[in-house]
């Protein structure tokens, strides 16, 4: 009798589980779904059917082209490339070079140093573009690829830290017998600390590249030009009179984040791993 | 081990210069980055909420005007005033909170398809912001897919309110946003913590007759109350600037500005830079405070358990 009772309340805890997996797994994907389905209508049936309705034929990509060609995404594809590879390579080697010197030499101002960057971390960068606005502007860095390029490349301080932890698990008797070989600092970090670095690498890379890819705002502000428009911004071009063509924008939107959904799936591992390690810093 | 450490202090010592080098070498890019783009504007945020000027005025002609920036800041209703729209963010980030640890509690054991529901619930995270905001405004739009979702389910479309222009609901509807965002990216941090436990705990729980509350209460939130407490700190200081939902989605229109979605605007916009810097201190300070205030808080709180 008492097992039996167990078992169905064990059971409803199943279920439950279940049933709010599946709640909140709906709610996850609906958004995205709704806009799957509006991408592949054409104009009439997006006029005069229920949004949930399935599209009559999944292979029209009309929308998809349509959307490519007005968003000019082509270029914007470049550009959001050229930004991304930039920016990442940059930040690698400054950030390891950092890291290495922080985590591996005892010198005054070496907590200082971290400290600056904390306290860093800690400025909205809404905020502090009000003014980085001004100082673009007055080093002619405005509507220039390589004016973002090295704007991206100063603000970012996640991966320092990711750097930092991962170093403090390589030992110091490596530099140590490198040391004793005649290796100098710079072997030291090029030859040994790089290499092993690379999980770190890779997850930095994944978080920083997704991070930069979608970065609209910053963007937006400086690089206004039309040639100069990153994926993101490019949506921009959807805002104003074809704020209403929702198969057209959903399109747009879906090309936009094809590339994050690739990159999610072979990487998924890593950025998980990515997602714990940036957020253990405080 | 002493002569160990003698000899390595003798290596460092005959290679202090080179040592200089590469310290100087590695850090001088990074600093002068952040001293570019952190430091420098941070000053110079200061100085300008003293002044009245735009981005294209000539240095000579800012006009100095002490307070008065900051006397708006707190007189103007769009202002000051907007903060008050942090409370719905915050209690949109407690419920995210919530709804992240559950989700993260039932996904840390195993589940069917556990992966897959993982993914689709983190996904959402790595949308662009400017995506999010077209993906819901066509989520929002009258008789489109919220509306029909509830109609499905019996709802009659004439007792709907406008998600997104109706005061009594259309920040809840920005909040949602949110916490659709960043629920499942919250639960991945969550999952790695609760992973980290070891899992001989857990076993050891089950054969003592623990059931999974108690399990919960005892094991897992011992365990991860750091990072809880990370993430409660950084909810509110990130519901005081929230920003992202109402400026790709609403633009801050019908009441939902928040107060940097303003600030945004009468800095941009207006080009009133010196009313906005004043701003943008004004809610660093704050920010600033409420952060020193919970970690003495969680200090207190917590004071006996790291014994």
């Amino acid at each position: 009798m008492k097992r039996n009772h167990l078992n169905l309340k064990s059971a409803i805890i199943i279920v439950l589980k279940y049933f709010s997996l599946l709640f909140f797994g709906f709610v996850a994907v609906i958004p995205v779904i709704s806009c799957i389905i509006t991408a592949f209508k054409t104009s009439e049936e997006y006029q005069n059917t229920s949004v949930m309705t399935l599209p009559k034929s999944w292979l029209n990509f009309d929308n998809f082209i349509k959307a490519y060609t007005t968003a000019n995404m082509g270029r914007a594809f470049i550009n959001s490339l050229i930004v991304m590879v930039c920016v990442l390579i940059v930040s690698i080697i400054v950030g390891t070079q950092l890291a290495y010197v922080l985590n591996r030499f005892k010198f005054p101002g070496n907590t200082l140093i971290r400290n600056l960057f904390l306290f860093a971390s800690l400025l909205p960068g809404v905020a502090m573009q009000v003014t980085v606005y001004n100082i673009m502007s007055s080093l002619g860095l405005i509507n220039h690829l390589y004016g973002y390029i090295i704007m991206m490349c100063g603000t970012d301080v996640i991966s320092i830290y990711i750097f930092i932890q991962f170093m403090e698990n390589i030992p110091v008797s490596l530099d140590e017998s490198a040391i004793i070989d005649g290796a100098s600092y710079w072997t030291i970090y090029w030859k040994i600390m790089l290499p092993l670095l690379k999980p770190a690498i890779v997850t930095s890379c994944i978080l920083k590249g997704v991070g930069v890819y979608n970065e609209y705002y910053a963007a937006n502000l400086y690089l206004q030009d039309k040639d100069l428009h990153t994926i993101a911004t490019s949506l921009y071009t959807f805002v104003g009179p074809m704020g209403s063509q929702y198969n057209l924008i959903c399109a747009g939107v879906l090309i936009s984040l094809l590339p994050a959904l690739i990159v999610f799936i072979i990487f998924q591992k890593q950025i998980y791993s990515g997602i714990t390690a940036g957020a253990v810093k405080g | 081990m002493a002569t160990a450490l003698g000899n390595s202090k003798k290596w460092i010592k005959s290679r202090k210069g080179q040592q200089l080098l590469i310290c100087v070498g590695f850090t001088v890019i990074p600093l002068f980055l952040l001293f570019l783009f952190t430091y420098l504007p941070f000053g110079q945020m200061v100085k300008f909420s003293f002044y009245k000027m735009k981005y294209s005025t000539p240095v000579d002609k800012r006009v100095f005007v002490g307070w008065r920036n900051y006397l708006d800041v707190f007189s103007r209703k769009d202002c000051f005033g907007a903060l008050k729209l942090s409370v719905y963010y915050c209690i949109g980030a407690l419920i995210q909170l919530v709804l992240s640890l559950y989700l993260a509690t039932v996904l840390s054991f195993k589940v069917k398809a556990g992966n897959l529901f993982k993914g689709l619930m983190f996904f959402p995270y790595l949308i662009s912001g400017i995506a999010i905001g077209f993906i819901f405004k066509f989520f929002y739009t009258r008789g489109f897919v919220f509306d029909t979702l509830l109609q499905t389910l019996g709802i009659n479309i004439e007792s709907l309110p406008y998600w997104l222009k109706d005061q009594a609901v259309n920040n809840w509807s920005l909040v949602a946003t949110s916490v659709w965002r960043y629920f499942g990216q919250n639960m991945v941090l969550f999952i790695g913590a609760i992973m980290s436990v070891d899992a001989e705990l857990y076993e050891a729980a089950q054969l003592d007759g623990a059931n999974r509350f108690q399990q919960f209460k005892h094991i897992i939130l011992p365990s991860i109350k750091t990072i809880v407490t990370l993430n409660i700190i950084l909810s509110i200081s990130g519901s005081l600037s929230a920003f992202e939902p109402p400026y790709v989605i609403t633009g801050g229109a019908n009441g939902t500005g928040t107060y940097f979605v303003v600030m945004n605007e009468i800095a941009h916009t207006s080009q009133k830079v010196g009313l906005a810097s004043a701003m943008a201190v004004v809610l660093l300070m704050l920010i600033f405070g409420v952060t020193i205030l919970q970690k003495l808080f969680f200090k207190y709180v917590f004071r006996n358990v790291d014994k």
